[in-house]
């Protein structure tokens, strides 16, 4: 070794231990009380990231200690190191420190929850193979007694190499003093004896080592052998040679997949534990237990299942509306304000319309975003989600897709944005893209009012025995949308996304209470990300567009105007002067937008558009509306000079009256359901691609479901056009 | 006799597990081994998937899967 040899310490990593003096990992099974455990550590001193090339977040924060401070790792909750999903790969690389700007841990802090010991003892199990200080601490002990298990420590602890266990319940904090003392000396501490449930692969292990000459540790050595398919299995058999690493494999696992052999060994270990170390008292049935449990039974509980899902619904639109409208007469309260302190030229167009417009449509849907992210939060943290991707699994396997597509599906008929974002709980990656694709297809609130728009003017209010064609035709537009949704996930399935079959195998939590602050952390972070990724696209967005509408502007057109305004001055007076100034400010507006950029872009695409029966201001509006669909009512009421904030019924007249040149009307029926089909299957939703690269992590995704629906949008407008033209001449 | 065929609210043991079938290890991992005792607690409507719990843990099973698990009925107390 040289004796002058300077060593290079990132700037960040010694910030990090001047505060902190450990790094722990905390980890345990799903819903083990893990992530409540975490915060009551950490409390807001909480930092959240991304683990470079996935999209995992990574939460770590500073528990401070008596004398000392650690910097916890919150991982994923897992049942196992199996590289099953993307959660346990990254749980595995974050512990052996193969995480770039993740330091390797000094120590683990395993969460079992006392209720749930079998599937912990086994996580834990494999986590002793990583040979790291470790600290146990065991939650829902308050649950544990109530449903009559006994729990000694005192074995439990002889049996996993002494190390400490402290049991906590993490929402009172009672055991948390302990728990932390625990922490204190964990870095000093040295790796628990791992326990001989398999011998055999002890030895391999060991012998294997031996040969590699110690360049893999003992884990990578087992996790190789394990999966022959990881990344560590190549270098193992690179040095080793494939073939007597093949021959290892057969005499440990025979012609079975190694895991299942491993899943034995280890659970009879875990079995004997338990049979030593906890009594399980026969439980008098507590009251009510028989009508909950009535609940559970197949129809009932299909049927609370609906009840919750139309609760939600209620709230997302009921509860958001009245915050929606203050935002919206906020907005234009503040643009009235500006319109009034300024003149009217560029910078105040550019604060009132783009600006405030722009923040103004970020934060309009704040208040929805929140309600249906705070109630999929509440579904995830109380152990409902699964319960409804278990009661649901039929369905959705009718498209080759599992029960845990069902929650972000009917998310989107709110928003897609947090259902996108609500894949996450969809472990096979094939089975998240494809709901990923499916779900921009379902009406999304922002739809509605374009739907309401076109069908009030077009669709004639006539009923059809008890049904009402108007309402028949929003109807069918909510089918047009799932259909569109559930067979692109079909055909992806059966394509691209094509692969075996999703396995469904899932742990269904009992109910729990959700903990406050927990799912308030959580609410604050998944709003943090929609201001973040989608927020800044749609105020860009809101930005492009208008500066597309309002350039270049025509010294003509102001000139014309003036004159006209001279002129109405001299011919009327009081409200009918009032009327006719806001008749020639409206037509001078719809003219100026006619030579802008925008207006000028419609003129050239028209020609692609003809086919479906539009002319060149439905075409501007269309792209307009690319960015955010719901800006659409408003670029109309501009272009058919009405006003942008113009009332429904006189912008419907105007298109109503709207001709070509030789006089034939623009909407006819055909042209209008053509349009509404459009506005069903377009991904007109900038907030939406931006969520979609965020959460596959490449732009390959969104720009295929934008083309894809762009292209059979089209294409479904156009047939209904020309059938339905054809039909009627 | 296959774990399909367990009716709710019967208990069994596990004595056999075809491990080769897809979907299958993703079960053991969450114990479901030789030798455990289960039992039937739930379904959704049609049957499938099935509720079957094991050590205080309820998890989730498709048909297709709980046939890949021979059981005999043990005669339920209860």
């Amino acid at each position: 070794m040289s004796e002058t040899e300077t060593v290079y310490v990132p700037v960040e990593k010694i910030g990090i231990r001047r505060r902190a003096s450990a790094s722990i990992a905390v980890i345990g099974n799903p819903n083990s009380g893990k992530s409540t455990l975490f915060n009551r550590l950490t409390g807001l001193r909480q930092t959240t990231g991304n683990y470079p090339g996935v999209t995992v977040e990574k939460h770590s924060g500073i528990a401070q200690l008596d004398s000392s401070a650690l910097e916890l790792v919150d991982l994923p909750g897992i049942y196992c190191l199996g590289g099953f999903s993307v959660d346990e790969r990254i749980a595995v690389d974050v512990i052996l420190g193969r995480m770039d700007e993740t330091p390797r841990p000094d120590g683990l802090l395993v969460v079992l929850d006392a209720t749930h010991l079998y599937q912990g003892l086994y996580l834990l199990q494999q986590l002793m193979e990583m040979q790291l200080p470790t600290v146990v601490a065991l939650t829902m002990t308050d649950a544990a007694t109530a449903s009559g298990i006994d729990i000694s420590i005192e074995v439990l602890q002889r049996h996993l190499g002494g190390m400490p266990i402290c049991p906590v319940v993490a929402t009172s904090g009672r055991g948390l003093d302990d728990l932390k003392a625990a922490l204190e000396h964990i870095a000093e501490g040295t790796a628990p004896a791992i326990p001989e449930s398999w011998p055999e692969l002890s030895s391999t292990a060991d012998q294997l080592m031996q040969e590699v000459g110690g360049s893999l540790q003992r884990i990578d050595v087992i996790q190789a052998l394990i999966h022959p398919d990881s990344r560590r299995a190549a270098i193992l058999e690179e040095r080793i040679g494939s073939q007597d690493i093949r021959a290892v494999r057969d005499s440990l696992f025979g012609d079975e997949p190694p895991q299942a052999a491993e899943a034995r060994h280890r659970y009879r270990w875990v079995r004997e534990v338990m049979h030593e170390a906890q009594t399980q008292a026969p439980l008098l049935e507590r009251f009510g237990a028989k009508t909950l449990r009535w609940f559970n039974r197949p129809w009932p509980a299909t049927l609370v299942f609906f009840a919750i899902m139309a609760l939600v619904f209620q709230a997302v639109f009921s509860w958001a509306t009245p915050l929606m409208d203050a935002i919206d007469a906020g907005a234009s309260g503040l643009s009235t304000l500006i319109a009034g302190l300024l003149p009217a030229n560029a910078l105040s167009s550019f604060l009132t319309d783009g600006v405030i417009a722009g923040v103004g449509s970020v934060i309009v849907f704040l208040p929805q975003i929140l309600i249906l992210f705070l109630f999929i939060i509440l579904l995830e943290d109380s152990g409902y989600l699964a319960r409804a991707a278990f009661l649901m699994d039929r369905v959705m396997r009718g498209v080759g897709l599992s029960g845990q597509s069902v929650i972000p599906m009917l998310s989107s008929f709110a928003c897609a944005v947090p259902a996108i974002m609500a894949t996450r709980v969809i472990p096979n990656r094939r089975d998240r893209i494809a709901t990923i694709l499916a779900a921009p297809f379902m009406t999304c609130s922002a739809r509605l009012p374009v739907y309401a728009l076109l069908i009030a003017a077009f669709v004639p209010d006539r009923s059809l025995g008890w049904l009402n064609l108007q309402g028949l035709v929003l109807l069918g537009l909510y089918l047009l949308g799932i259909i569109g949704g559930l067979a692109t996930a079909w055909i992806m399935k059966r394509s691209a996304l094509r692969g075996p079959k999703p396995q469904f195998a899932l742990a269904l939590p009992e109910f729990r209470w959700p903990n406050p602050q927990t799912v308030l952390i959580k609410l604050m972070d998944r709003a943090r990300i929609f201001l973040r990724r989608a927020g800044t696209v749609i105020f860009t967005v809101a930005i492009i567009v208008w500066a597309l509408a309002y350039f270049p502007r025509s010294a003509e057109v102001q000139i014309s105007r003036d004159n006209a305004v001279t002129q109405a001055q001299t011919t009327w007076s009081g409200a009918e002067l009032e009327l006719q100034l806001q008749r020639i400010d409206n037509q001078a507006a719809a003219d100026q937008l006619e030579q802008s950029f925008l207006g000028r872009a419609g003129r050239f695409v028209a020609p692609v558009f003809r086919p479906l029966g539009w002319d060149w201001r439905v075409s501007a509006a269309v792209i307009a509306g690319f960015p955010a669909r719901e800006v659409v009512v408003a670029v109309m009421g501009t272009i058919y000079a009405v006003g942008e904030e113009a009332e429904e019924a006189s912008l419907a007249g105007k298109l109503r009256s709207a001709t070509w040149p030789d006089g034939r009307p623009i909407f006819t029926l055909p042209m209008v359901l053509g349009l509404l089909l459009f506005y069903a299957w377009c991904l007109q939703c900038a907030a939406t691609i931006a969520v979609i690269r965020r959460e596959t992590n490449s732009w390959r995704w969104p720009a295929f479901a934008w083309s894809y629906m762009t292209v059979i949008g089209y294409s479904g407008a156009l047939l209904i056009y020309q059938l339905g033209t054809a039909y009627a001449s | 006799m296959t774990l399909r065929e367990l009716r709710p609210g019967q208990y069994a043991r596990i004595e056999h597990v075809d491990a080769r079938q897809p979907g299958v290890v993703r079960l053991m991992v969450l114990g479901l081994i030789e030798g455990v005792e289960v039992r039937h607690a739930n379904s959704a409507i049609g049957g499938d998937p099935m509720e079957v719990s094991v050590y205080g843990t309820a998890i989730s099973i498709r048909k297709q899967q709980a046939d890949c698990f021979r059981i005999s009925p043990l005669s339920s107390n209860e």
